[in-house]
């Protein structure tokens, strides 16, 4: 009952704060809706489960990412709406359709893959008694190593990437 | 969940709410008081005996002060900003184990209101999203002032955020859990290779622990790390356009982040509710919930004259200064001090 109440209000939240989103013609608006769904989401995450994923969510995304993203907005001022948006005069009609194929490619991986795949190893019970945390940890340093790795390496590049770019002499 | 156990969870919330808010005004009076006798005045002595009624007169001119808002600013998010600060501050403490645990009419209560799995990875999310109260308020006040103090507050906040976070790293390393209770529970007893001090996490991690509480420091914009407000540049920053009780949350969100730092530090590093050199045996469990209750407490109200004092000892830093410390100094010991955890640990294991 109690967990039912949760998700339907994190769910609603979640799809509220992501219209809200789009919406907004401020900049500062658009972000704090954003900030709002991941949040929500985060919501969701721990009904599902999966607490550790929740609180890097929180962290992560709105925390670190969204802070850096209105700090920029407000160092830009653009908090009024820019004047010459250019608009194209088909746009519309392409966003609908395109809009419409997104529609389907998710219903149809839902049906194909989602709803009839076969349960995984990893059972509620399984992560309870391992803990989760511990369990991401586990797989990280595991069966998921190499990807681990060269996630890291990215970021490396990016950031000697930023600091390049940042810094005319070094 | 059954009823009973809604409703004891409901009781603590409201104690703890009750406990900090109460400790926010007598904490603002502390500061007032403290700060007069390390400079050598009385301090507020006009209200009530020694002044001690004085939050309450604060609280009643801040209720029937006339609510203003500029034409200026930005309402929605004016308004907002200052419970986006409360919030945060007053959330935390949902994972910080103040007590083991009481019985009361055959039920063991634990004094902790959620024990939850990720407690510690909890704090900093919370933690992180103190920020928005403050940028927020900076950006919808639109004053140059304002926007400056959420600038800086925002850079600053990042900055500290990634120090707070590694230097914990270590904790865990030792503790092996991000549950709190748990961490306070490893705590207790003595250290294996030198068994008269106990198994504190700032005998463990003596390195870790300062580099917390500098970022604490910094995480709540108290003095030398107040340059949101710096008002002798910006004004008063995020809150210059703010009045009555709108001001008076940013000013409690402050009070109530230093309270909970207080905690989490007596938490993670001075073995929380654990009291060390006293052998518990004899004692009833009442007994002993008060002792662990009163220890917490004792703890937890040193870091909090701990703010007090280094505020009324220390300059403020200069802005590249602070930018400087975090980056160069802090982040590169904090990786040194996760480095330094795992090679011990290599050895000994």
């Amino acid at each position: 009952m109690l967990e039912k109440i949760l998700f339907y209000t994190f769910g609603c939240g979640a799809v509220l704060t992501a219209l809200g989103m789009i919406t907004r013609r401020n900049a500062v608006y658009s972000a704090v809706y954003l900030v709002g769904c991941f949040c929500c989401v985060a919501g969701l995450y721990v009904l599902l489960n999966a607490q550790f994923l929740a609180a890097v969510q929180v962290i992560v995304y709105a925390g670190a990412i969204m802070v850096l993203f209105i700090f920029v907005i407000m160092l830009l001022r653009s908090d009024s709406p820019a004047e010459g948006t250019e608009t194209i005069s088909f746009q519309r009609i392409f966003g609908f359709v395109f809009s419409l194929i997104l529609l389907f490619q998710i219903g149809f991986i839902m049906k194909a893959v989602v709803l009839t795949a076969p349960a995984a190893e990893y059972t509620t019970e399984k992560i309870a008694s391992i803990g989760n945390t511990e369990l991401v940890g586990q797989l990280l340093f595991t069966k998921y190593l190499y990807p681990f790795e060269v996630v890291s390496i990215l970021l490396l590049a990016a950031i000697i990437g930023a600091v390049v770019l940042a810094k005319k002499k070094i | 969940m059954p009823i009973a156990e809604i409703i004891i969870t409901l009781i603590k919330i409201v104690f703890i709410l009750l406990v900090i808010l109460t400790g926010v005004a007598y904490y603002s009076f502390a500061e007032r008081k403290i700060g007069g006798w390390i400079q050598d005045r009385v301090g507020p002595n006009r209200a009530g005996p020694w002044g001690i009624l004085q939050p309450l007169a604060d609280g009643v001119k801040f209720f029937f002060k006339e609510e203003v808002i500029p034409h200026h600013v930005d309402r929605p998010l004016y308004i907002l900003a200052p419970a986006l600060a409360m919030i945060p501050a007053l959330i935390t403490f949902a994972v910080v184990p103040f007590g083991s645990r009481i019985t009361l009419f055959g039920h063991a209560i634990p004094m902790q209101i959620a024990d939850v799995n990720i407690g510690l990875l909890y704090i900093f999310a919370i933690a992180s999203l103190g920020v928005y109260g403050i940028v927020l308020a900076g950006w919808a006040s639109n004053n140059k002032y304002s926007l400056l103090g959420a600038l800086r507050s925002s850079a600053q906040m990042i900055s500290y955020e990634l120090s707070l976070g590694l230097s914990i790293v270590g904790i865990l390393m030792v503790y092996e859990t991000l549950r709190l209770n748990q961490i306070v529970v490893h705590q207790g007893g003595m250290l294996e290779w030198f068994p008269y001090l106990p198994r504190w996490g700032i005998f463990v991690q003596p390195l870790g622990f300062l580099i917390f509480i500098i970022a604490a420091f910094a995480e709540t914009n108290r003095i030398p790390f107040d340059l949101p407000e710096g008002e002798a540049e910006i004004v008063a920053g995020y809150h210059t356009e703010y009045g009555s009780m709108k001001f008076a949350f940013f000013f409690m969100a402050e009070y109530a982040n230093m309270i909970t730092s207080s905690a989490v530090i007596a938490t993670l590093f001075f073995g929380g509710w654990q009291v060390p050199y006293l052998n518990l045996a004899g004692f009833s469990p009442f007994a002993v919930a008060v002792i662990h209750l009163t220890a917490f407490a004792a703890k937890t109200l040193f870091f909090a004259f701990l703010f007090i004092w280094v505020r009324w000892s220390l300059p403020r830093f200069r802005y590249d200064q602070l930018m400087g410390l975090g980056w160069k100094v802090m982040l590169p010991l904090a990786l040194v001090n996760i480095l330094v955890t795992g090679l011990i640990y290599v050895v000994k294991y």
